[in-house]
Formats: structure tokens, C-alpha cells, sequence
């Protein structure tokens, strides 16, 4: 509850007393939402580089990855953020579920030790965000405690929030079900992986960072 | 008829041996977590899940509450030896239309007895293979033993 109110009286005493400077954008969900796939997206469009490698394996960013400096531009009006990627964040981790695509018994104990890692450092990240964006696969079922615990922390954190549907180019998307399940919030849909509908996410970007 | 006694002495017997892998599923009513802090809470809970029991607590965790459970079993996976963490999934009338006195009415009920309106689902991810969830049911799979 302390740690509650004093990030609110932080954010508004940098509202009043300081300039707009970076914007914390966080990039949240769980495994293989395609978190990386947006981030590299951004990255790629506005600085001509990749953030992190993206993989079909669950939990392939087990670090948070951090991009500083990349400017997006809008209408003449030019916002500079520190994209940080952090690793999925499940409630269970199985080390024989990487041995099921080809890994070996030792070296997928050590992916799930850094997985379960990943995990802890993305939850203590969650204070230092100034925005988020929320990953859901839309191919699968949004019902997820994973994504509920997310957004209601954000919430009480008074952190803003846009919700990403990713994977719109595939057959089993459905956005209507996503939107069906956080009826409060923005959702737009996109293809990270072909940029599909990006545009639409980038001005949803624009709007959801004057609410920080 | 001695005889007949032993056999059914020895039916008996092999019943309770197999009682040993039978699914437990434990009714948590609020009260029992409503004096709790956020660590007594966590604590109570992973207590019945390494002991591998379903819990169905009545009401609901705050949501920093559940993120600290993760946290917790994120920990604790790899130091207890067969622990892959929980599942967990919740129900509540939240997102349901209400008109406003009905709104305000519950919402000084939770703020006065907490939020007892809902149902939350905890369980070992060694026992529960799968949560599903959808706005007005929970489905559990077990893991095959």
C-alpha cells in the first residue's frame, strides 16, 4: 500500500516539477506473446535494429533487454523512449517441456533455472515502467490469470495500459474474444512478426503516453 | 469363516494404500485468510500446494498478493525437489453489468468484509496439468500419474 502511494506522489511530482524525458515503456505478457517480436518491430522501424532474439521455444528471453534513445515521431511531435523487454511470466516452469523441442536434460534445467529468474526480475521491474504494453496471443485462450495479475497490479500502480492481440495473421486469431475479456481497456490488433496493422498500434502508442 | 475375516482384513488394507495418491481438494473459506497479511496468506497457500491439494479459496487474492504468490514458486522451483510451480485461475462477477446502487452496494461490502463475491483455484502444477478459464467456468486437467 506505502509502496503504492509513494510511486503515485512520485508520478505526480514528476508530472508537475519535470520535463517530459524518456518514457519507460514495458513490454508484458507471457511466454511466446511475441514481446520481442513487437520490440524488435519498434526498434526496426525506428533505429534500423534488432533488441533480442526471438524463437518458437517458450522463455527465450530469460533477461530483461533493455533499448534506450529510440525516438518515435507522429505528426511533427517526436516522443523518445527506453523500451524494456522482459522475460514471460508464468506460474510454472517444467524443464522437460524444452527437452520436447530437442534439448538436453542439463541445459534444459539450466534454461528453466534462468526462466523461473526471469520471472522474478520482470515482476520487480513492474514499479519502474512508466507505460505498458500488454502481449496477448490471440490465437489462445486470453482468459489467463498471468494477464489478469498483470494488469490489476499495473492498475493499482497507476501505470497506463495498452493491450497488444498479436498474431492477427494467423487463422485462430481472434481479437473480438480478447477484447471480450478486458472490455476497459484499448486493444488493437497486429502482426509483430509481419508488422501487420502497425500503424494502428503506433498511434494507440501516442495516446496511451499522454496518460503518463 | 477365520479365514473369510482375513481376506476382507487385507481388502481393507490395499484400499488405504492407494488412498496415499488420491487428489485432495481443500475448501478455504475467506475467514480463514481474512486476519492474514499478504506473507501469512502466501504462506498458508503453498503450504496445502507442496502438500499437493487443490485449494478453492473463497474470495479472491489482491492482485500484488498473486504476483508475490508467482514470485514465491518461481523461488521455489528447483530447491523442492519435484515443484514446477502452481496454477491458479479465478472467478468473479467483476466485469458483469449492475446498475449503480447494485455497484455501490458490493463495493462497500468489499470494502468492509473483502472481496468474498468470487472463487479462486489454486493448485500444483505436478497435480494440475491445465487451468482453463472462461468469464463463467474454470476447467481443471490433472497430470496423469
Amino acid at each position: 500500500m506505502i509502496k503504492i502511494i509513494r510511486n503515485f506522489a512520485r508520478r505526480i511530482f514528476a508530472g508537475v516539477f519535470k520535463k517530459r524525458g524518456e518514457i519507460k515503456l514495458g513490454f508484458y505478457g507471457s511466454p511466446n506473446a511475441g514481446k520481442t517480436s513487437l520490440a524488435n518491430r519498434i526498434c526496426q522501424d525506428w533505429l534500423g535494429e534488432d533488441l533480442g532474439s526471438v524463437s518458437k521455444m517458450p522463455h527465450e528471453t530469460r533477461e530483461i533487454q533493455i533499448k534506450e534513445k529510440v525516438v518515435l515521431e507522429r505528426d511533427g511531435k517526436k516522443i523518445e523512449f527506453k523500451l524494456i523487454d522482459t522475460p514471460g511470466i508464468a506460474t510454472k516452469i517444467d524443464f522437460e517441456d524444452f527437452m520436447k523441442f530437442g534439448m538436453k536434460k542439463k541445459a534444459a534445467q539450466d534454461r528453466a533455472k534462468e526462466a523461473t529468474q526471469g520471472i522474478i526480475n520482470s515482476i520487480k521491474w513492474l514499479d519502474d515502467m512508466d507505460a505498458v504494453i500488454i502481449m496477448i496471443d490471440s490465437t489462445i485462450n486470453p482468459y489467463s490469470q498471468v494477464n489478469i495479475t498483470i494488469i490489476g497490479n499495473l492498475v493499482a500502480r497507476n501505470i497506463p495500459v495498452l493491450i497488444v492481440a498479436n498474431k492477427i495473421d494467423l487463422k485462430k486469431s481472434d481479437i473480438k474474444k480478447v477484447q471480450g475479456a478486458f472490455p476497459e481497456y484499448e486493444v488493437v490488433g497486429i502482426s509483430a512478426k509481419n508488422g501487420d496493422n502497425i500503424e494502428e498500434f503506433y498511434e494507440e502508442l501516442f495516446k496511451l503516453v499522454k496518460k503518463v | 469363516m477365520v479365514k473369510k475375516i482375513k481376506k476382507s482384513t487385507k481388502k481393507v488394507k490395499k484400499t488405504s494404500k492407494k488412498k496415499s495418491n488420491d487428489l485432495t481438494i481443500h475448501f478455504m473459506p475467506y475467514s480463514e485468510i481474512a486476519r492474514e497479511d499478504t506473507i501469512g496468506r502466501i504462506k498458508k497457500i503453498m503450504g496445502l500446494v507442496l502438500k499437493h491439494k487443490i485449494i478453492i479459496l473463497q474470495g479472491k487474492l489482491k492482485s500484488n498478493e498473486e504476483v508475490k504468490l508467482i514470485e514465491n514458486s518461481m523461488t521455489l522451483i528447483g530447491n523442492i525437489k519435484g515443484f514446477q510451480g502452481i496454477e491458479i485461475a479465478g472467478l468473479s462477477g467483476e466485469n458483469e453489468y449492475r446498475g449503480l446502487f447494485e455497484n455501490i452496494r458490493r463495493n462497500i461490502a468489499k470494502i468492509l468484509i473483502g472481496e468474498q463475491d468470487a472463487i479462486t483455484i489454486i493448485g500444483p502444477a505436478s497435480v494440475v496439468k491445465e487451468m482453463t478459464k472462461d468469464p463463467r467456468k474454470i476447467e481443471l486437467m490433472l497430470q496423469r500419474k
